[in-house]
């Protein structure tokens, strides 16, 4: 049986929007905590541990008792082959607010590294933390960016005549129609290699706006377009306001639900150009935790075969993008102007 | 040929040698604005750096160097490469076939597994097209570069599939080399792309489904067969091709990181290598034969996209 077509298949059902923004809080949560979980700054190095494996929060003890949340520490078996085992004779408990942490140990020799540690024996889980703060932060930057450039091309577009409209959407095409990895790895190339953090951050940044400002100037165009057509506007003007009062006040505030939607839908792009760049080494570097700077310690020689852990900033890009398609849908297209 | 068809192919090749024209120049240009060039980097003897350059013409203003590159472009010779002190043309015509080899083998691949994936989940609802929209849709958010870091974890753990090291293939056996070597990075760009074309199929089936002309085939009483493959297929075959021409740059993004990842020796990697070394000409290279590879799917596409909707013709 041909079954009755659902109208919005791409806008999500209610169930996957709360699984979505659930995912966006988590992600929230551990970049706003960062360095208070553990404890642990991302920069701390723990000599002892290299290249721990995580450890899991243990509640039921080797005799099957319940207990409060306890691990096991860890005991480097072979110092060469940086194997561990578990010491099973002494749990050692987790407590609550100590030592400035949220969970922690309470021995300072029995650190608790819930993810594992690198190849310098730091702390996965706040590398990561300090990860979402910069690999997010960027691609948040770079989107808040694009949305700027692109709703100033979309609007002169829309209200300027033929011909600058037909400049500023054939060049967003053009730009559109490019390999963005690599207009991004062009445009980073072209600056100085060795950056610190802040101009790391802000050129990448900037890098990106260049990139994704036509997807926001093509929908602003649609819906500046079509509105001044409608009466209000018609209205404001026969009533003297300027054609920036117009579109400061009158057009661009139609254009919002459009903007926020394509703001959200470039972030996954720009969190995976942001860990490309530093993947190659043309983004963040030593000692800044960015997920991409994390992914390049996980693919160097064979630490990905010993240490499966490093993998985790991988899976918070994939979170993070997931939370965002949960929550507004994967296609640009599912929102279209003409339906806000 | 119908002349509406050819002007309409004769824009969008205009179009195709604007994009190479403008990216070989805009890549050349970047990499002269880059500070510092291919011989600033090693403790050369400032005598022989200035004599190189000289030869390679380095010394000239941009637009002189520009020009007679441009000149020198019209006749396939891309100059020289500083790095590998090799012509770019060769070492550009080596990695690329290596590339669209690459990127031809994910999009069948992605095109045999997405569209029929999006056929079923479009054309029906059960249990089963509902796990596979979900699973479309986790896996539409698992990057190339993520899925190829979790394959190469995979093929060395279980020794499934050599890890990287691809080098061009014994004698003999070249295929067989060369395809046991593709599958890694071939899957890893394919599975996004396949997603991608999963969700846009299903959705384009379901709009084509509440088009007038397939509930009047429902009403004639045509099997459920015939109409989702003779008239609703056909309806949303024009949304699915129209977006052909934008997966050709997300193959193309999605294979540098793979190509970065897996070791597959690709222009993606030539042209980051290029980049770094500041080697001009062979960055200017790399970035004309992209474009080119770039034009000439998006021109494939947009000519199959005229060929299965014909009321293209009357908008170009």
């Amino acid at each position: 049986m041909i079954p009755a077509p659902r109208g919005t298949a791409l806008v999500p059902g209610r169930r996957r929007r709360i699984g979505g923004l659930t995912l966006c809080g988590l992600l929230t949560a551990l970049g706003v905590l960062g360095p208070w979980i553990t404890g642990h700054r991302p920069g701390d190095q723990f000599g002892e541990f290299v290249y721990a494996p995580p450890s899991a929060p243990h509640i039921i003890d080797a005799d099957g008792r319940l207990r409060a949340p306890f691990i096991y520490p860890l005991v480097l078996e072979d110092r060469l082959e940086r194997r561990y085992a578990q010491d099973r004779q002494h749990p050692t408990p987790l407590r609550w607010f100590r030592r400035g942490a949220l969970v922690s140990t309470d021995e300072p020799s029995q650190p608790w590294f819930p993810l594992g540690t690198d190849a310098l024996g730091r702390d996965q889980l706040a590398r990561l933390a300090g990860g979402t703060r910069l690999s997010l932060g960027v691609a948040l930057a770079g989107a808040l960016g694009a949305l700027l450039i692109g709703a100033l091309a979309g609007s002169v577009a829309g209200l300027a005549g033929r011909p600058v409209d037909d400049a500023v959407m054939r060049a967003a095409d053009f730009v559109i129609a490019l390999p963005a990895v690599y207009v991004v790895l062009a445009l980073r190339a072209a600056m100085p290699l060795v950056l610190s953090t802040s101009q790391v951050f802000w050129t990448i940044s900037l890098v990106l706006s260049a990139v994704g400002w036509p997807f926001a100037a093509r929908g602003v165009r649609a819906v500046v377009a079509s509105e001044k057509a409608r009466e209000y506007a018609e209205a404001a003007r026969a009533i003297g306001a300027t054609r920036t009062r117009l579109l400061l006040r009158h057009l661009l505030p139609a254009t919002r639900g459009f903007l926020a939607v394509q703001t959200t839908l470039l972030v996954p792009h720009f969190v995976l150009a942001e860990a490309t760049l530093s993947f190659v080494g043309l983004g963040f570097g030593e000692p800044s935790p960015s997920w991409g700077a994390m992914l390049r310690e996980a693919g160097q020689g064979r630490a990905l075969v010993e240490a499966p852990w490093l993998l985790a900033p991988a899976l918070a890009i994939v979170a993070a993008a997931l939370a965002v398609h949960l929550s507004v849908g994967p296609q640009p297209h599912a929102l279209r102007a003409d339906r806000l | 040929m119908r002349r509406g068809l050819l002007r309409y192919f004769v824009r969008r090749t205009a179009f195709a040698a604007l994009l190479v024209l403008v990216v070989s120049s805009a890549a050349m240009l970047l990499a002269d604005l880059a500070p510092g060039d291919a011989f600033s980097g090693f403790d050369l003897d400032p005598a022989v750096a200035a004599a190189e350059r000289h030869r390679l013409g380095f010394d000239r203003p941009f637009v002189a160097q520009y020009g007679s590159w441009l000149g020198r472009a019209m006749r396939f010779d891309l100059g020289e490469s500083v790095k590998y002190r090799r012509p770019v043309v060769e070492l550009v015509a080596e990695r690329s076939s290596k590339t669209a080899l690459l990127g031809a083998t994910a999009l069948i691949l992605a095109t045999v597994v997405g569209i029929p994936a999006g056929i079923f989940t479009g054309s029906r609802r059960t249990l089963l097209t509902r796990a596979t929209s979900a699973a479309s849709l986790v896996i539409l958010s698992v990057p190339s570069l993520v899925t190829s870091f979790g394959l190469l974890l995979l093929a060395s753990r279980t020794g499934w599939l050599p890890v990287g090291g691809f080098s061009g293939g014994a004698d003999g056996s070249f295929w067989l080399t060369t395809g046991r070597y593709l599958v890694l990075p071939a899957i890893a760009l394919a599975l996004p792309i396949a997603a991608t074309l999963e969700r846009l199929q299903s959705q384009a089936l379901n709009d084509a489904l509440a088009d007038p002309s397939v509930r009047a085939a429902v009403a004639r009483g045509c099997s459920e067969r015939r109409i989702v493959w003779r008239h609703a297929f056909r309806l949303s075959l024009t949304t699915v091709l129209a977006i052909y021409g934008v997966i050709v740059g997300t193959v193309l993004s999605g294979s540098f990181a793979v190509e970065i990842v897996t070791s597959w020796p690709g222009l993606g990697a030539l042209m980051f290598e290029a980049l770094v070394a500041r080697d001009l000409f062979l960055v200017a290279g790399c970035a004309a034969v992209g474009a080119m590879l770039l034009a000439g799917g998006i021109l494939l596409s947009d000519i199959a996209l005229a060929v299965a909707d014909p009321r293209l013709e009357e908008l170009a």
